[in-house]
């Protein structure tokens, strides 16, 4: 099928034969804005392809899909039966997709004794190069998460391979799944291992509609992402999917923040798009010169102060 | 002091607007349907709903079916008309009247409450059938109030395959519908199921809509305790009155409970969303 492309931010291929080596470090980062078919893993699979194939030769150097993109959202006792392990024939279909570019995937993935994880895996150069498996798995209102999956217990950060190559110095990425933005925590650790961009695909849900407070969660999704990616002076990568699932709306709005906490571009709507950002690694740099929060940032009280509280209080405060 | 639901419950109208009928669009053509029917009252709920699906599908998908009974109010049948006349749907009359009557001269006894749900029985019945004759999907027209207080009539009214209006309130739906541009008179006349002459939801309900529906919105979308509703100026006999109501009527916004007697029962550990695989 083919994306509705709304705001293609393509430098045209030929004025760009060495896709990362003008001197901003500048790549082209891919948002495939989708709405999965619920539980049919094979035409959510021929989907990513297709997709991957395009942006690769429109010139983007990674394609970050949302949160269980092979899947579908609301799984229920789906998930089992929609699970991937490592070595399926499905992931080896994505991974040959991704030699010329790099992809974020979302899916269920199974461990050898058989828990399931929501998970994001990095794919480049033919291989998974890194998974991340939902730590926040939220279970209240309409979420349900924690009854079918196993909860995950590492932000990792991971260096992008395509979006290093050629560049001054590597890219280094962090991935947060939708709930795992809500804890402030986890962008702070993955910002303590050394985060160019986060990686954040979701699948969130519309939810409150009153005049003044329109569209409830998107907003949140706005203060979080400018929040963070300011705070930690990294792009901020957010890929929201589309479409609906039993009755419930998923808006959308997927944008790239900068390391000024300034969207490069308005949010995208709620249809299905492919959007093309391109994104200047000289703009980490010149964000760290103008505001070195991550300089001055004490992890060593950070530390200090986390052990007295857990001497004081106990773990789970 | 009691407080009406207006200002609380003012929605973005282009947003709610732009929500349902991307949902009708969207549940219609992913289970392979493209035209939905519709029973067209002339009431503001059936109203509002075939003007979402015309928006959704055109109004060459949407068919409206009218189905007077011969107590309905004449002025029902001809609000019906204007709206599909304004949207430019093709509507379809059946009059209910023959086959009420032919039942009910065999329990000449009954009371109003039967007839009034055999009838909206009656009209669910004609639905299917004539969705099975276009091919269509039964689009349903309950709102959140009454879903909520449990007045409508289980697998009559209450029947449908979607229900764009169902997180709508009342006052809600109301705003939605003049935010559409329905008629005047679907607007303003007093809401009533019409099942026999001179019947008003609020007489029958005993309750104006604005306040029940401000009562359920800090009740259920606020989870507001029944206290701090008696603080906010509302009565505690209206307060505990409408949460009777909400417990009492439970079992008509659920399926019918099946006896567990195996590992996996359906919708108890048997969980599938119901666009499985759509």
């Amino acid at each position: 099928m083919v994306l509705e492309r709304q705001r293609t931010r393509l430098i045209d291929t030929q004025e760009q034969p060495e896709r990362q080596s003008e001197p901003t470090g500048a790549v082209v980062i891919a948002m495939a804005q989708i709405a999965p078919r619920l539980g049919d893993v094979a035409t959510n699979v021929a989907r990513h392809v297709g997709i991957l194939v395009e942006a690769a030769a429109n010139g983007a150097g990674l394609v970050v899909f949302p949160e269980l993109s092979l899947t579908g959202y609301f799984l229920k006792d789906l998930v089992p039966e929609t699970a991937l392990r490592l070595d399926s024939d499905e992931i080896a279909t994505l991974c040959a997709a991704c030699v010329e570019i790099d992809a974020l995937v979302g899916c269920v993935i199974e461990s050898d004794d058989s828990r399931f994880y929501n998970a994001a895996l990095y794919i480049s150069g033919g291989a998974v190069r890194h998974i991340h498996r939902k730590v926040y798995l939220p279970t209240y209102g309409l979420f349900d998460e924690q009854r079918y999956l196993a909860t995950g217990d590492r932000f990792e950060t991971l260096e992008l391979p395509l979006l290093s190559r050629n560049a001054v110095r590597p890219w280094h990425g962090g991935v947060l799944i939708c709930e795992d933005m809500w804890h402030p925590s986890a962008p702070s650790l993955l910002a303590r291992q050394s985060v160019d961009v986060f990686l954040c695909p979701s699948a969130s849900p519309v939810r409150g509609v009153l005049r003044g407070a329109a569209l409830g969660t998107a907003q949140s999704y706005d203060v979080m992402t400018r929040t963070y990616a300011q705070l930690f002076t990294a792009f901020l990568v957010y890929c929201n999917r589309v479409g609906y699932e039993d009755g419930v709306k998923f808006w959308g709005g997927s944008r790239i923040i900068g390391p000024d906490g300034a969207p490069l571009d308005e949010p995208a709507g709620s249809d299905e798009a492919l959007i093309y950002q391109r994104v200047e690694r000289s703009a980490l740099r010149r964000a760290r010169i103008e505001t070195p929060l991550l300089r001055d940032e004490r992890h060593d009280v950070n530390d200090a102060e986390t052990d007295r509280i857990r001497r004081e209080r106990g773990s789970t405060s | 002091m009691v407080r009406d639901g207006s200002a609380l419950l003012e929605i973005d109208t282009g947003l709610v607007a732009s929500i349902l009928e991307g949902f009708i669009r969207d549940e219609v053509h992913k289970v392979g349907f493209d035209r939905v029917v519709v029973g067209l009252s002339g009431g503001v709920d059936s109203s509002l709903v075939t003007a979402l699906a015309s928006n959704a599908l055109g109004p060459d998908r949407v068919v409206p079916v009218i189905m007077p009974y011969r107590t309905s109010s004449p002025s029902s049948e001809a609000d019906a008309r204007q709206v599909s006349e304004m949207l430019g749907t093709t509507p379809e009359l059946v009059d209910i009247s023959p086959e009420i009557d032919a039942y009910f001269a065999r329990f000449p006894d009954a009371d109003r409450t039967r007839r009034g749900n055999k009838m909206a029985r009656e009209r669910m019945s004609i639905l299917y059938d004539r969705s099975m004759e276009h091919r269509a999907l039964v689009v349903g027209t309950s709102n959140k109030t009454e879903l909520l207080l449990g007045y409508g009539t289980l697998y009559g009214d209450m029947a449908s395959a979607l229900n764009p209006i169902g997180d709508l309130y009342k006052t809600q739906v109301f705003a939605l519908a003049r935010a559409l541009g329905l008629p005047e008179p679907v607007l303003t006349k007093p809401p009533s199921a019409d099942l026999w002459e001179g019947q008003s939801d609020e007489d029958e309900l005993g309750l104006r809509y604005a306040v029940a529906d401000a009562v359920l919105y800090h009740l259920v979308d606020e989870r507001r305790r029944p206290e701090e509703l008696i603080a906010l100026g509302f009565t505690p006999e209206l307060v505990d009155d409408i949460g009777r109501r909400v417990r009492a009527s439970q079992y008509k916004r659920r399926p019918p409970l099946i006896a567990k007697v195996s590992k996996r029962t359906i919708d108890r550990d048997f969980r599938y969303p119901r666009d499985w695989g759509r």
